[in-house]
Protein backbone atom coordinates (compact mmCIF):
# COMPACT_ATOMS: atom_id res chain seq x y z
CA UNK A 1 0.00 0.00 0.00
CA UNK A 2 1.56 3.27 -1.21
CA UNK A 3 -0.85 5.69 0.41
CA UNK A 4 -0.91 6.23 4.30
CA UNK A 5 -4.03 4.57 6.27
CA UNK A 6 -6.82 6.39 6.99
CA UNK A 7 -8.54 7.34 10.10
CA UNK A 8 -10.47 4.96 9.44
CA UNK A 9 -8.62 2.21 8.78
CA UNK A 10 -6.59 2.56 11.80
CA UNK A 11 -9.70 2.85 14.05
CA UNK A 12 -11.12 -0.70 12.57
CA UNK A 13 -7.53 -2.38 13.25
CA UNK A 14 -7.98 -0.72 16.71
CA UNK A 15 -11.30 -2.40 17.20
CA UNK A 16 -10.20 -5.86 15.21
CA UNK A 17 -13.24 -4.79 12.75
CA UNK A 18 -10.84 -5.71 9.55
CA UNK A 19 -11.70 -8.86 7.80
CA UNK A 20 -8.92 -11.29 6.93
CA UNK A 21 -7.03 -9.66 4.07
CA UNK A 22 -7.69 -6.32 4.74
CA UNK A 23 -6.37 -7.03 8.22
CA UNK A 24 -2.87 -7.89 7.13
CA UNK A 25 -2.77 -5.08 4.34
CA UNK A 26 -3.24 -2.77 7.36
CA UNK A 27 -1.15 -4.78 9.69
CA UNK A 28 1.67 -4.90 6.89
CA UNK A 29 1.70 -1.39 6.62
CA UNK A 30 1.74 -0.65 9.62
CA UNK A 31 4.84 -2.56 10.34
CA UNK A 32 6.85 -0.89 7.18
CA UNK A 33 4.87 2.74 7.90
CA UNK A 34 6.22 5.24 10.86
CA UNK A 35 3.91 7.76 9.82
CA UNK A 36 1.12 5.69 10.15
CA UNK A 37 2.29 3.88 13.20
CA UNK A 38 2.49 7.43 15.43
CA UNK A 39 -0.71 8.12 14.14
CA UNK A 40 -1.45 4.42 15.24
CA UNK A 41 -0.20 5.09 18.94
CA UNK A 42 -1.88 8.40 19.50
CA UNK A 43 -5.60 6.91 19.03
CA UNK A 44 -4.55 4.27 21.20
CA UNK A 45 -3.20 6.85 23.70
CA UNK A 46 -6.47 8.59 22.96
CA UNK A 47 -8.73 5.25 23.38
CA UNK A 48 -6.89 4.47 26.36
CA UNK A 49 -7.66 7.56 28.11
CA UNK A 50 -11.40 6.93 27.51
CA UNK A 51 -10.99 3.53 29.05
CA UNK A 52 -9.73 4.70 32.16
CA UNK A 53 -11.79 7.39 32.71
CA UNK A 54 -14.52 4.29 32.03
CA UNK A 55 -17.24 7.47 31.70
CA UNK A 56 -18.37 7.62 35.43
CA UNK A 57 -21.10 8.99 34.91
CA UNK A 58 -23.26 11.77 37.31
CA UNK A 59 -22.17 11.45 41.41
CA UNK A 60 -24.92 9.57 42.69
CA UNK A 61 -26.48 10.26 45.93
CA UNK A 62 -25.58 8.49 49.38
CA UNK A 63 -29.77 6.92 49.05
CA UNK A 64 -29.72 6.52 45.22
CA UNK A 65 -30.63 2.61 45.83
CA UNK A 66 -33.43 3.44 47.91
CA UNK A 67 -35.16 5.75 45.58
CA UNK A 68 -34.62 2.69 42.98
CA UNK A 69 -36.44 0.53 45.43
CA UNK A 70 -39.27 2.82 46.23
CA UNK A 71 -39.75 3.27 42.40
CA UNK A 72 -39.67 -0.04 42.07
CA UNK A 73 -41.38 -1.88 44.47
CA UNK A 74 -45.01 -0.56 44.04
CA UNK A 75 -44.56 -2.19 40.56
CA UNK A 76 -42.98 -5.39 41.93
CA UNK A 77 -46.04 -6.10 43.87
CA UNK A 78 -48.47 -5.36 41.03
CA UNK A 79 -46.46 -7.36 38.99
CA UNK A 80 -46.57 -10.33 41.30
CA UNK A 81 -50.51 -10.11 42.21
CA UNK A 82 -51.14 -9.96 38.49
CA UNK A 83 -53.31 -7.18 36.45
CA UNK A 84 -56.77 -8.56 37.69
CA UNK A 85 -55.63 -8.25 41.35
CA UNK A 86 -54.79 -4.76 40.87
CA UNK A 87 -58.06 -3.90 40.26
CA UNK A 88 -59.87 -6.87 42.63
CA UNK A 89 -57.51 -5.34 45.59
CA UNK A 90 -58.34 -1.39 44.46
CA UNK A 91 -62.15 -0.80 44.12
CA UNK A 92 -61.27 2.86 43.12
CA UNK A 93 -58.77 1.82 40.61
CA UNK A 94 -61.51 -0.31 38.94
CA UNK A 95 -64.35 2.87 39.22
CA UNK A 96 -62.15 5.06 37.16
CA UNK A 97 -61.11 2.33 34.53
CA UNK A 98 -64.93 1.60 34.34
CA UNK A 99 -65.23 5.20 33.85
CA UNK A 100 -62.43 5.46 31.36
CA UNK A 101 -64.61 2.49 29.23
CA UNK A 102 -67.85 4.71 29.74
CA UNK A 103 -66.78 7.39 28.19
CA UNK A 104 -64.69 6.00 25.39
CA UNK A 105 -68.42 3.74 24.95
CA UNK A 106 -70.20 7.18 24.71
CA UNK A 107 -67.93 9.18 22.54
CA UNK A 108 -68.11 5.98 20.05
CA UNK A 109 -71.92 6.39 20.59
CA UNK A 110 -72.04 9.95 20.12
CA UNK A 111 -69.52 10.21 17.02
CA UNK A 112 -72.00 7.41 15.53
CA UNK A 113 -75.41 9.66 16.16
CA UNK A 114 -74.16 12.87 15.53
CA UNK A 115 -74.86 14.13 11.87
CA UNK A 116 -72.14 14.88 9.92
CA UNK A 117 -71.64 17.94 8.38
CA UNK A 118 -69.06 19.00 5.50
CA UNK A 119 -66.37 17.20 4.91
CA UNK A 120 -63.66 16.42 7.18
CA UNK A 121 -61.09 18.28 7.30
CA UNK A 122 -57.65 15.94 6.63
CA UNK A 123 -55.35 18.83 8.10
CA UNK A 124 -57.14 19.10 11.39
CA UNK A 125 -55.02 16.75 13.24
CA UNK A 126 -56.42 14.62 16.17
CA UNK A 127 -60.13 14.07 16.48
CA UNK A 128 -60.97 16.75 19.16
CA UNK A 129 -63.01 14.10 20.90
CA UNK A 130 -60.60 11.90 21.74
CA UNK A 131 -58.32 14.87 23.32
CA UNK A 132 -61.13 15.66 25.43
CA UNK A 133 -61.66 12.35 26.77
CA UNK A 134 -57.93 12.09 27.20
CA UNK A 135 -58.29 15.70 29.20
CA UNK A 136 -61.16 14.23 31.53
CA UNK A 137 -59.54 11.23 32.29
CA UNK A 138 -56.44 13.01 33.35
CA UNK A 139 -58.00 15.38 35.38
CA UNK A 140 -60.03 13.27 36.73
CA UNK A 141 -57.07 11.11 37.53
CA UNK A 142 -54.84 13.85 38.25
CA UNK A 143 -57.54 15.62 41.03
CA UNK A 144 -57.88 12.21 43.18
CA UNK A 145 -54.31 12.20 42.93
CA UNK A 146 -53.41 15.47 44.35
CA UNK A 147 -56.22 14.75 46.91
CA UNK A 148 -53.72 11.47 48.32
CA UNK A 149 -50.41 13.37 48.05
CA UNK A 150 -52.06 16.49 49.79
CA UNK A 151 -53.25 14.42 52.83
CA UNK A 152 -49.62 12.75 52.74
CA UNK A 153 -47.70 15.71 52.84
CA UNK A 154 -50.28 17.37 55.37
CA UNK A 155 -49.84 14.12 58.16
CA UNK A 156 -46.33 14.81 57.37
CA UNK A 157 -45.95 18.60 57.79
CA UNK A 158 -48.29 18.29 60.68
CA UNK A 159 -47.33 15.37 62.97
CA UNK A 160 -46.06 15.97 66.75
CA UNK A 161 -41.73 16.38 66.00
CA UNK A 162 -41.15 15.66 69.34
CA UNK A 163 -41.19 12.03 69.79
CA UNK A 164 -39.20 9.93 66.96
CA UNK A 165 -42.29 9.23 64.51
CA UNK A 166 -43.92 6.00 62.86
CA UNK A 167 -44.28 6.45 59.09
CA UNK A 168 -45.25 3.54 57.83
CA UNK A 169 -48.77 4.36 56.72
CA UNK A 170 -47.13 7.81 54.66
CA UNK A 171 -44.08 4.93 53.45
CA UNK A 172 -46.63 2.72 51.90
CA UNK A 173 -48.94 5.44 50.66
CA UNK A 174 -46.24 7.62 49.16
CA UNK A 175 -44.85 4.59 47.53
CA UNK A 176 -48.13 4.08 45.95
CA UNK A 177 -48.74 7.37 44.92
CA UNK A 178 -45.34 7.22 42.89
CA UNK A 179 -46.13 4.97 40.38
CA UNK A 180 -49.18 6.68 40.16
CA UNK A 181 -47.25 10.10 40.05
CA UNK A 182 -44.77 9.33 37.23
CA UNK A 183 -47.72 8.38 35.28
CA UNK A 184 -49.71 11.06 34.89
CA UNK A 185 -46.34 13.63 34.95
CA UNK A 186 -45.81 11.75 31.81
CA UNK A 187 -49.32 11.84 30.33
CA UNK A 188 -49.47 15.51 30.96
CA UNK A 189 -48.26 16.80 27.56
CA UNK A 190 -50.56 19.30 26.37
CA UNK A 191 -49.64 22.82 26.82
CA UNK A 192 -52.32 23.44 29.21
CA UNK A 193 -51.18 20.40 31.74
CA UNK A 194 -48.09 22.59 31.76
CA UNK A 195 -48.23 23.62 35.28
CA UNK A 196 -49.20 20.19 36.51
CA UNK A 197 -46.63 18.40 34.63
CA UNK A 198 -44.24 20.95 36.70
CA UNK A 199 -45.99 20.34 39.96
CA UNK A 200 -45.90 16.49 39.56
CA UNK A 201 -42.44 16.87 38.96
CA UNK A 202 -41.91 18.81 42.16
CA UNK A 203 -43.99 16.03 44.12
CA UNK A 204 -42.15 12.88 42.58
CA UNK A 205 -38.78 12.93 44.64
CA UNK A 206 -40.10 14.43 47.96
CA UNK A 207 -42.89 11.29 47.32
CA UNK A 208 -39.55 8.92 46.46
CA UNK A 209 -37.89 10.23 49.49
CA UNK A 210 -41.05 9.56 51.66
CA UNK A 211 -41.65 5.74 50.42
CA UNK A 212 -37.78 5.25 50.65
CA UNK A 213 -37.17 6.73 54.57
CA UNK A 214 -36.83 4.46 57.58
CA UNK A 215 -39.90 3.17 59.62
CA UNK A 216 -39.23 5.28 62.60
CA UNK A 217 -37.68 8.94 61.71
CA UNK A 218 -36.40 11.03 63.87
CA UNK A 219 -37.05 14.51 64.65
CA UNK A 220 -33.85 15.75 62.65
CA UNK A 221 -34.86 13.48 59.72
CA UNK A 222 -38.60 14.67 59.69
CA UNK A 223 -37.66 18.36 59.85
CA UNK A 224 -35.19 17.67 56.84
CA UNK A 225 -38.04 15.85 54.60
CA UNK A 226 -40.49 19.17 56.03
CA UNK A 227 -37.76 21.78 55.01
CA UNK A 228 -37.44 19.85 51.31
CA UNK A 229 -42.02 20.36 51.05
CA UNK A 230 -41.47 23.86 52.61
CA UNK A 231 -38.88 25.41 50.73
CA UNK A 232 -40.80 24.23 47.41
CA UNK A 233 -43.95 25.58 48.76
CA UNK A 234 -45.49 21.95 47.66
CA UNK A 235 -48.36 21.72 49.62
CA UNK A 236 -49.10 25.22 48.54
CA UNK A 237 -48.34 24.73 44.79
CA UNK A 238 -50.87 21.19 45.21
CA UNK A 239 -53.60 23.44 46.56
CA UNK A 240 -53.30 25.59 43.87
CA UNK A 241 -52.87 23.19 40.95
CA UNK A 242 -55.58 20.84 42.85
CA UNK A 243 -58.18 23.99 42.23
CA UNK A 244 -57.17 24.75 38.65
CA UNK A 245 -57.95 20.95 38.10
CA UNK A 246 -61.50 21.45 39.83
CA UNK A 247 -62.17 23.83 37.95
CA UNK A 248 -61.26 23.10 34.30
CA UNK A 249 -63.46 20.07 35.23
CA UNK A 250 -66.34 21.83 35.79
CA UNK A 251 -65.63 24.09 33.16
CA UNK A 252 -65.17 21.40 31.00
CA UNK A 253 -68.34 19.17 32.24
CA UNK A 254 -70.53 22.83 31.51
CA UNK A 255 -69.37 22.84 27.93
CA UNK A 256 -70.44 18.89 27.27
CA UNK A 257 -73.64 20.05 29.01
CA UNK A 258 -73.72 23.14 26.78
CA UNK A 259 -73.15 21.00 23.52
CA UNK A 260 -75.71 18.02 24.45
CA UNK A 261 -78.38 21.09 24.48
CA UNK A 262 -77.53 22.48 21.51
CA UNK A 263 -77.78 19.11 19.73
CA UNK B 1 -54.72 -8.13 53.39
CA UNK B 2 -52.60 -10.65 52.26
CA UNK B 3 -49.82 -11.34 54.72
CA UNK B 4 -47.19 -12.24 52.39
CA UNK B 5 -47.44 -8.87 50.26
CA UNK B 6 -43.71 -7.83 50.09
CA UNK B 7 -42.39 -5.28 52.98
CA UNK B 8 -42.42 -2.07 52.43
CA UNK B 9 -40.29 -1.17 55.69
CA UNK B 10 -35.98 -0.77 56.46
CA UNK B 11 -35.88 0.06 52.49
CA UNK B 12 -32.41 0.64 51.95
CA UNK B 13 -31.65 -0.43 55.54
CA UNK B 14 -28.05 -1.95 55.80
CA UNK B 15 -29.14 -4.77 57.90
CA UNK B 16 -31.60 -5.55 55.70
CA UNK B 17 -28.55 -6.53 53.03
CA UNK B 18 -26.81 -7.77 55.97
CA UNK B 19 -29.12 -10.63 56.47
CA UNK B 20 -29.08 -11.70 53.05
CA UNK B 21 -26.61 -14.35 51.75
CA UNK B 22 -23.15 -12.32 50.61
CA UNK B 23 -23.38 -14.15 47.28
CA UNK B 24 -25.70 -13.13 44.03
CA UNK B 25 -25.96 -17.02 43.64
CA UNK B 26 -27.65 -17.56 47.19
CA UNK B 27 -29.59 -14.28 47.09
CA UNK B 28 -31.21 -15.12 43.45
CA UNK B 29 -32.28 -18.74 45.01
CA UNK B 30 -33.89 -17.09 47.74
CA UNK B 31 -35.75 -14.50 45.30
CA UNK B 32 -36.61 -16.96 42.94
CA UNK B 33 -38.81 -18.34 45.63
CA UNK B 34 -40.44 -14.64 46.10
CA UNK B 35 -38.57 -13.39 48.81
CA UNK B 36 -38.88 -9.93 47.95
CA UNK B 37 -36.06 -8.85 50.51
CA UNK B 38 -33.71 -10.91 48.33
CA UNK B 39 -34.61 -9.30 44.90
CA UNK B 40 -34.12 -5.79 47.40
CA UNK B 41 -30.97 -6.72 48.00
CA UNK B 42 -29.88 -7.43 44.27
CA UNK B 43 -31.32 -4.32 43.39
CA UNK B 44 -29.09 -2.54 46.21
CA UNK B 45 -25.86 -4.31 44.92
CA UNK B 46 -26.30 -3.66 41.23
CA UNK B 47 -28.29 -0.22 40.36
CA UNK B 48 -25.48 1.94 40.37
CA UNK B 49 -23.42 0.09 37.77
CA UNK B 50 -26.96 -0.52 35.89
CA UNK B 51 -27.50 3.27 36.23
CA UNK B 52 -24.06 3.98 35.25
CA UNK B 53 -24.07 1.94 31.82
CA UNK B 54 -28.01 3.39 31.36
CA UNK B 55 -26.49 6.89 31.41
CA UNK B 56 -23.35 5.96 29.47
CA UNK B 57 -26.21 4.24 26.44
CA UNK B 58 -28.48 7.19 26.90
CA UNK B 59 -26.35 10.29 27.91
CA UNK B 60 -29.91 11.28 30.23
CA UNK B 61 -30.25 11.10 33.69
CA UNK B 62 -33.81 10.56 33.70
CA UNK B 63 -33.53 8.22 30.65
CA UNK B 64 -31.15 5.94 33.07
CA UNK B 65 -33.32 6.01 36.08
CA UNK B 66 -36.42 4.71 33.50
CA UNK B 67 -33.50 1.37 31.92
CA UNK B 68 -33.21 0.76 35.74
CA UNK B 69 -36.67 0.57 37.05
CA UNK B 70 -36.92 -1.14 33.37
CA UNK B 71 -33.88 -3.40 33.91
CA UNK B 72 -35.11 -4.54 37.63
CA UNK B 73 -38.42 -5.58 36.38
CA UNK B 74 -37.43 -7.30 33.38
CA UNK B 75 -35.34 -9.46 35.38
CA UNK B 76 -37.97 -10.06 38.44
CA UNK B 77 -40.02 -11.25 35.59
CA UNK B 78 -37.66 -13.45 34.11
CA UNK B 79 -35.87 -14.68 37.27
CA UNK B 80 -37.27 -18.32 36.62
CA UNK B 81 -35.13 -18.38 33.15
CA UNK B 82 -32.05 -17.17 34.90
CA UNK B 83 -29.31 -20.13 34.93
CA UNK B 84 -27.91 -20.21 38.33
CA UNK B 85 -24.52 -20.91 37.47
CA UNK B 86 -24.23 -17.81 35.30
CA UNK B 87 -23.07 -14.29 36.82
CA UNK B 88 -26.17 -12.49 37.93
CA UNK B 89 -24.01 -9.00 36.85
CA UNK B 90 -23.57 -10.11 33.68
CA UNK B 91 -26.85 -11.19 32.82
CA UNK B 92 -28.10 -8.45 34.47
CA UNK B 93 -25.99 -5.84 32.51
CA UNK B 94 -27.36 -7.65 29.11
CA UNK B 95 -30.37 -7.02 30.09
CA UNK B 96 -29.98 -3.15 31.05
CA UNK B 97 -27.64 -2.99 27.29
CA UNK B 98 -31.10 -4.15 25.70
CA UNK B 99 -33.64 -1.67 27.90
CA UNK B 100 -31.16 0.84 26.77
CA UNK B 101 -31.14 0.06 23.00
CA UNK B 102 -35.25 -0.24 23.35
CA UNK B 103 -35.22 3.38 24.97
CA UNK B 104 -32.86 4.91 22.10
CA UNK B 105 -34.91 2.85 19.35
CA UNK B 106 -38.42 4.27 20.19
CA UNK B 107 -36.80 7.48 20.72
CA UNK B 108 -37.22 9.81 16.97
CA UNK B 109 -33.48 9.94 15.18
CA UNK B 110 -31.52 12.69 15.32
CA UNK B 111 -28.38 13.66 13.89
CA UNK B 112 -26.01 16.00 14.49
CA UNK B 113 -25.55 18.22 11.15
CA UNK B 114 -22.55 20.29 12.35
CA UNK B 115 -19.95 18.03 12.85
CA UNK B 116 -16.98 19.91 12.31
CA UNK B 117 -18.41 22.84 14.24
CA UNK B 118 -18.58 20.42 17.13
CA UNK B 119 -15.34 19.24 16.45
CA UNK B 120 -13.83 22.74 16.48
CA UNK B 121 -15.61 23.51 19.62
CA UNK B 122 -14.23 20.30 21.49
CA UNK B 123 -11.08 20.75 20.23
CA UNK B 124 -10.35 23.87 22.14
CA UNK B 125 -9.26 23.45 25.44
CA UNK B 126 -11.01 26.66 26.59
CA UNK B 127 -8.52 29.11 28.52
CA UNK B 128 -6.69 26.87 30.62
CA UNK B 129 -2.79 26.16 29.75
CA UNK B 130 -2.22 22.94 30.26
CA UNK B 131 1.49 23.07 28.65
CA UNK B 132 2.90 23.03 32.16
CA UNK B 133 1.41 19.94 32.93
CA UNK B 134 2.48 16.26 32.49
CA UNK B 135 0.58 14.09 30.76
CA UNK B 136 0.66 11.60 33.25
CA UNK B 137 -0.85 13.78 35.71
CA UNK B 138 -3.26 14.99 32.71
CA UNK B 139 -4.60 11.41 32.23
CA UNK B 140 -5.96 11.17 35.52
CA UNK B 141 -7.11 14.15 36.40
CA UNK B 142 -10.84 15.59 36.35
CA UNK B 143 -10.32 17.72 33.33
CA UNK B 144 -9.66 14.24 31.48
CA UNK B 145 -12.79 13.44 32.74
CA UNK B 146 -14.53 16.44 31.91
CA UNK B 147 -13.50 16.69 28.37
CA UNK B 148 -15.06 13.50 27.85
CA UNK B 149 -18.01 13.88 29.12
CA UNK B 150 -18.32 16.85 26.75
CA UNK B 151 -17.69 14.99 24.27
CA UNK B 152 -19.61 12.34 24.69
CA UNK B 153 -22.66 14.96 25.40
CA UNK B 154 -22.13 16.01 21.68
CA UNK B 155 -22.59 12.80 20.46
CA UNK B 156 -25.64 12.12 18.93
CA UNK B 157 -27.89 9.36 20.42
CA UNK B 158 -27.00 7.08 17.80
CA UNK B 159 -23.00 8.14 17.97
CA UNK B 160 -23.35 7.24 21.28
CA UNK B 161 -24.93 4.04 21.55
CA UNK B 162 -22.43 2.78 19.07
CA UNK B 163 -19.68 3.86 20.40
CA UNK B 164 -20.46 2.74 24.17
CA UNK B 165 -21.29 -0.69 22.86
CA UNK B 166 -18.21 -0.83 20.46
CA UNK B 167 -15.73 0.60 22.79
CA UNK B 168 -16.99 0.23 26.39
CA UNK B 169 -19.24 -3.28 26.06
CA UNK B 170 -16.90 -4.53 23.60
CA UNK B 171 -19.84 -5.94 20.67
CA UNK B 172 -19.26 -6.18 17.03
CA UNK B 173 -20.05 -3.62 14.48
CA UNK B 174 -22.09 -6.28 13.30
CA UNK B 175 -24.11 -7.14 16.12
CA UNK B 176 -24.08 -3.41 17.21
CA UNK B 177 -25.64 -3.38 13.88
CA UNK B 178 -28.27 -5.72 14.04
CA UNK B 179 -29.13 -3.99 17.96
CA UNK B 180 -29.88 -0.61 16.93
CA UNK B 181 -31.42 -1.63 13.14
CA UNK B 182 -28.92 -0.12 11.49
CA UNK B 183 -27.09 -0.72 8.24
CA UNK B 184 -23.02 -1.63 9.09
CA UNK B 185 -21.91 1.12 7.09
CA UNK B 186 -23.91 3.43 9.07
CA UNK B 187 -22.80 2.07 12.70
CA UNK B 188 -18.76 2.09 11.27
CA UNK B 189 -19.49 6.21 10.60
CA UNK B 190 -21.12 6.96 13.89
CA UNK B 191 -17.83 5.20 15.59
CA UNK B 192 -15.65 6.68 13.38
CA UNK B 193 -17.68 10.52 14.10
CA UNK B 194 -17.89 9.10 17.91
CA UNK B 195 -14.23 8.54 17.73
CA UNK B 196 -13.36 11.75 15.94
CA UNK B 197 -14.88 13.59 19.04
CA UNK B 198 -13.17 11.99 21.47
CA UNK B 199 -9.74 12.81 19.95
CA UNK B 200 -10.57 16.32 19.47
CA UNK B 201 -11.71 16.60 22.97
CA UNK B 202 -8.52 14.59 24.18
CA UNK B 203 -5.87 15.02 22.18
CA UNK B 204 -4.39 18.36 23.63
CA UNK B 205 -4.47 16.56 26.65
CA UNK B 206 -2.25 12.92 25.96
CA UNK B 207 1.05 12.64 24.76
CA UNK B 208 2.35 13.30 21.59
CA UNK B 209 5.32 11.94 19.90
Amino acid sequence: MKNHLTEDDLILHYYGELAGHDEAIVAAHLGACKDCQKDFRQLQRVLAAVDESAFAGPELPEHFERTVWARLEPNLRRDRSGWLSWFVFSPGRLAWVSLVLVLVTAAFVAGRLSPRTGTPDAGAGADPTTAQIRERILLINVSDHLEQSQMVLIELLSGDDQQPISFAGERTRAGELVAANRLYRLAATAPADAGIASLLDDLEPVLIDIAASPENVSSQELDELRRRIESKSLLFKVRVVSQDVRQRQRTSVRERAGQRSSL
Amino acid sequence: MSTDRPNLTGAGNPRLTNRMPQTDAATVALARDGNSEAFRALVERHSRAVYRLAHRMTGNPSDAEDVVQETFLKAYRQLGRFESRANFGTWLHRIAVNCSIDLIRSRPHREAAHDAADLEEIGTPGTQDTTQRTPERLMLSTEVQDRITEAMSTLSQRERAAFVLRHFEGHSIDDISRSLGLKANATKHSIFRAVRKMRAALEPFVASE
